[in-house]
């Protein structure tokens, strides 16, 4: 190219770009007279409108709570729900006088000493122009007569407002959780969510279990009305308005029924059990012991009620199910068992001669059988039956602690089942690799040794046994369990169910797992660890026992339970499934020092397959729907629960 | 000696824009003083903001423009890097992953990407300059998409809109056929129906109230409708500095910052207006001769984005303030207090003077 074209290109190029240049010059003398437009028209054509508004800013906006979704079990039985109640309520800055319309008021309702507390409480955390609840559950004719008398009252105001309440109190609480008063906390996470203005009008919020996992479905979506005020503050006119849309409801795959007899079968003994439905995920049933009454958080709990439950040595806040981590025992056995099977190391027809004791090589340390004298010639499907220590101390070392793990790992433990509620822990599945880290120390052998029988550092959750008794009763599909079945949409009343995800799937062997199940089966037969808990069920049940240690045993010391503190007695733990050939139910129940699974946990078990397989219900009482007790109308403030403080 | 050095050194400086630059800053600081309740630390902090900026300005207008094309791959490339380090590694903040943890102290990478895309483009542009091919404008789309959906994807759609829209009006200067612009708007047109059918409920109503704030009169909506009173409220000639009862008595939201021209509007009112959208408009139209002056490609497709960017931010906040237009959290530009809003602007300030005082060099380049 010579050099003109070059130019003749440039001068070529420098038009076109000099006719973009003119297209934005035009764009920008478009918008910005747009700009000026706009201003004119907000500035000078309406600007008596906005003088008007600026001058008292008199639009107010009023926020329409939506009613919050029901909460019901798998049947229908209604567990959480809402009811109007009168409420009476000072707006502090509008009183002349507080103490005189405190003292008057009193005249005219009752006014007790802890509504007074609640009030000053709340006072303290509030401004001055917040109006805040003096007295709560008027009945009718209170509220009749205190709006006859409204215009002595200046600042005071007759509310109505939706309560939440669990008609059953202590039954399920721990899973269906418990609303509360919105704190600081819930504020920021709110913000972060861009939830705020959704919240406005709002009191309460879902603190814990389903009322806390499944808020965002539960609350609705706030209306608002758009109002003009006058001086006093009163509504004049509505501008614009929007009706609120309720929360959805919720249906549990809970039994309330069979969680019912559950928690009285625990009668009053701590413990916790988990019932799921193997090839769903479903939890049937999950209860805590003791448990608590859900309606004392709604309002703000008072300080006598809040100590009792806090500083009770039987921790009634915690979730067991979820929470309370125990070595797992014999009931690892069956888990260890197919291990053994899997890896080859233990083929039928591998027979141990059991003196009733293991020795490593190169040790003189006796790791003990429950049963001093041995068990004899044992096989596998033998050792589970009787639960033969000495056969799985030489089965783990065989297998060496990793390979142990690694597979135990696909049934759940050491890990979170994901379960739709939050707070689960996760156990603890031991390895070098962790004990390196957590303690600095290496691994010994003799740690392997009592892994094998579900000892040591190995710890589980209830809800973590009944997810690995419920993959096993599964052949190894692992299903993640849930508490909530469905979300029926409160608009359209659809019903969306949730779905079941599959959380793993392990290949087994069928001949392997046989061998593991039917020792399982002659668990509950005679001879067996729990021979009493099948006595003439009328299905087989497979299961195995467990007993997790409190307090440590020296070398040559016998364990004692009549002479140990019940304190320290040994927890007893029970899994099962049921029918055993078509597992309908595979629970996991620990009764806290309750010393033998087969006596005491497994009957409890019994009971709750016998009501769900059978349809019996115990002769003893039971909570029937139409004998709810009645809302409790005793109110009660207010140190704000932050969070249950232990873990 | 130091004279001529100082004459040296401020022969760069572009009289015009400079001027226009200082007084719509002396306009700034009024109204961040009221707005910030009579504040004094906020505006000696902002003043400090101003003389970085003037700082950063004259520095950049002495630099030859060649210069500055050698950096626009390095720039581009570092940017892109922390975008992706973002997105991988980066600090949540209000739901959106925006900052890099340095350790001794936090960057916001999206906000370089506001000058390095412009600058890369118009660099890959000035080297294709007269063996343009359509394939390259698919190059360039990919060299500005790439950081846009990065940073869209934090979520941060205002900076994404304006890092697009400062690339765009590169691209489109660098003489992107009309048939395309208009094609792809009908055809982006076209699809919005469909688009719309696909989304779900919630999804709609966030993009309804995103463009009609006052359906969500309790959230977005309340800062829009306060706004809008505050400047209807100001009238022909204002409430009077330091006398706007809308923005003194809390109702104007965020209003030292991206709501700042609701307190300017109401105690100024219309004719304050008028006079600053005539100084935004003198600052554009310098930059846009500037920019037909340019002898060289890369300075003149820089400047003509640089000058179009101004304007976009220019607009969308106020319009937005004044409610025609989405909220989207774009401050104005020199009004707004902030640092890093106007450091960019001294780099954009500063890049129109090198090219205006460069030209010659250039042009026997």
């Amino acid at each position: 190219m010579g050099y003109s074209t070059e130019l003749k290109n440039h001068l070529n190029e420098q038009h076109k770009f000099r006719v973009r240049l003119v297209f934005l010059i035009l764009l920008v003398l478009t918008a910005f007279s747009a700009l000026l437009g706009r201003f004119y028209f907000l500035q000078v054509y309406r600007y008596d409108y906005y003088q008007t508004l600026a001058e008292n800013n008199r639009i107010s906006i009023v926020p329409i709570t939506p009613n919050r979704g029901l909460i019901s079990d798998r049947n229908g039985i209604i567990l959480a729900h809402n009811f109007f109640v009168y409420t009476l309520e000072i707006t502090p800055s509008k009183t002349d006088d507080l103490q005189d319309t405190i003292a008057e008021l009193g005249e005219l309702v009752e006014i007790s000493a802890t509504d007074l507390k609640r009030f000053k409480k709340l006072r303290a955390q509030s401004h001055t122009f917040e109006s805040i609840p003096i007295r709560t559950h008027l009945n009718e004719y209170e509220a009749a007569k205190f709006a006859v008398n409204r215009f002595r009252f200046p600042g005071v105001e007759l509310k109505s407002r939706l309560f939440r309440h669990y008609p059953y109190g202590t039954l399920g609480t721990h899973g269906i959780g418990y609303i509360s008063r919105i704190n600081e906390n819930d504020l920021k996470q709110l913000k972060e969510n861009n939830q705020l203005s959704n919240y406005k009008g709002t009191e309460h919020i879902g603190k814990s279990g389903v009322e806390q996992a499944y808020e965002a479905e539960l609350h609705g979506i706030t209306g608002f009305q758009q109002v003009e005020i006058d001086a006093d503050g009163r509504a004049v006119r509505v501008l614009s308005s929007a009706s609120p849309t309720s929360g959805n409801n919720i249906v549990l795959s809970m039994d309330a029924k069979l969680q019912e007899i559950v928690e009285h079968e625990f009668a009053g003994r701590r413990g916790a059990l988990v019932a799921i439905q193997p090839k769903t995920g479903e939890v049937l049933a999950m209860v805590s012991m003791p448990s608590f009454d859900a309606n004392l958080f709604v309002d703000g709990i008072d300080y006598d009620n809040w100590n009792n439950l806090n500083n009770s040595p039987d921790k009634p806040l915690i979730n067991r199910s979820l929470k309370g981590i125990y070595p797992p025992g014999s009931t690892f056995k069956p888990f260890v068992a197919l291990a053994g099977l899997e890896s080859g190391k233990r083929q039928p027809p591998f027979t141990i001669s059991d003196p009733g004791y293991f020795m490593l090589p190169n040790s003189r340390h006796r790791y003990r059988d429950w049963k001093p004298s041995g068990h004899g010639a044992v096989d596998m499907r033998k050792a589970i039956t009787v639960s033969c220590d000495t056969f799985f101390y030489g089965l783990a070392v065989e297998l060496g602690i990793e390979r142990l793990t690694d597979f135990v790992r696909h049934f759940g433990f050491g890990e979170k089942t994901n379960i739709d509620i939050q707070g689960e822990l996760s156990g603890l599945l031991p390895t070098p690799a962790w004990k390196q880290k957590r303690f600095k120390q290496p691994w010994y052998m003799g740690e392997t040794v009592i892994v094998g029988i579900g000892q040591g550092y190995t710890l589980v959750t209830p809800m973590q046994l009944a997810y690995a008794t419920a993959t096993l009763a599964n052949n190894g599909k692992a299903i993640r369990p849930h508490l909530v079945n469905a979300i029926v949409d409160a608009k359209t009343n659809q019903v969306k169910m949730l779905p079941h995800t599959t959380a793993d799937q392990l290949t087994l062997n069928a001949e392997n797992l046989e061998i593991v199940k039917l020792g399982m089966m002659d668990v509950t037969r005679p001879g067996g660890t729990a021979a009493a808990v099948g006595a003439n069920a009328g299905y087989d049940i497979a299961a195995k026992t467990g007993t997790a240690q409190v307090v440590g045993i020296k070398q040559n010391e016998k364990y004692n339970e009549k002479l140990i503190a019940e304190r320290h007695r040994d927890h007893a733990w029970f899994i099962a499934y049921a029918p055993a050939e078509d597992p309908k139910i595979a629970i996991a129940v620990i009764v806290e020092n309750g010393s033998h699974g087969g006596s005491t946990a497994g009957p409890i078990a019994r009971k709750a397959m016998d009501y769900y397989l059978l349809g019996k219900v115990p002769v003893d009482p039971t909570v029937d729907p139409s004998t709810a007790p009645a809302p409790d109308s005793t109110v009660i403030n207010a140190p704000e629960v932050e969070e249950e403080p232990h873990d | 000696m130091i004279r001529q050095w100082i004459g040296h050194f401020i022969r760069h400086i572009d009289s015009i824009l400079l001027a226009t630059v200082l007084m719509v800053l002396v306009v700034a600081l009024m109204v961040l003083y009221s707005a910030s309740g009579q504040s004094l630390l906020k505006v000696n902090a902002q003043l400090i903001n101003i003389v970085v900026m003037m700082v950063v300005m004259l520095l950049v207008a002495n630099t030859q423009p060649q210069h500055i094309e050698r950096i626009a791959l390095p720039a581009y490339l570092l940017g892109l890097t922390l975008l992706i380090a973002v997105a991988l590694i980066g600090d949540i903040s209000h739901g959106a992953r925006r900052w890099l943890n340095l350790g001794i102290t936090k960057i916001q990478p999206s906000e370089l990407m506001k000058l390095a895309v412009p600058i890369m483009l118009a660099w890959y542009f000035s080297k294709r300059e007269s063996m343009l091919r359509t394939a390259d404008y698919v190059v360039a789309g990919v060299i500005l998409l790439v950081p846009v959906l990065l940073i869209a994807k934090q979520p941060d759609l205002g900076t994404a809109t304006l890092v697009f829209a400062s690339g765009f009006y590169v691209i489109f200067l660098a003489g992107l056929s009309w048939k395309f612009i208009f094609g792809s708007a009908i055809a982006f047109g076209a699809a919005l129906p469909i688009l719309w059918s696909m989304l779900h409920d919630y999804q709609r109503r966030r993009v309804e109230i995103l463009i009609d704030p006052s359906q969500d009169p309790l959230g977005a909506g309340y800062h829009i409708i306060q706004a809008t009173i505050a400047i209807g409220s100001g009238g022909m000639t204002g409430k009077g500095w330091l006398n706007g009862t809308q923005s003194q008595l809390d109702f104007v939201p965020e209003r030292t910052t991206d709501f700042i021209f609701a307190v300017f509007a109401e105690e100024f009112g219309l004719v304050g207006c008028s006079l600053l959208l005539l100084l935004f408009t003198i600052i554009i139209g310098r930059a846009f001769i500037i920019a037909s002056q340019a002898k060289s490609t890369f300075a003149r497709l820089l400047a003509g984005s640089i000058a179009a960017t101004f304007f976009t931010y220019c607009f969308v906040n106020m319009g937005m303030v004044s409610g025609i237009l989405p909220v989207v959290g774009i401050p104005l530009p020199l009004v707004s207090y902030g640092g890093t809003s106007l450091l960019t602007l001294g780099l954009s300030m500063g890049l129109l003077m090198s090219v205006q005082s460069h030209k010659r060099l250039v042009a026997t380049d």
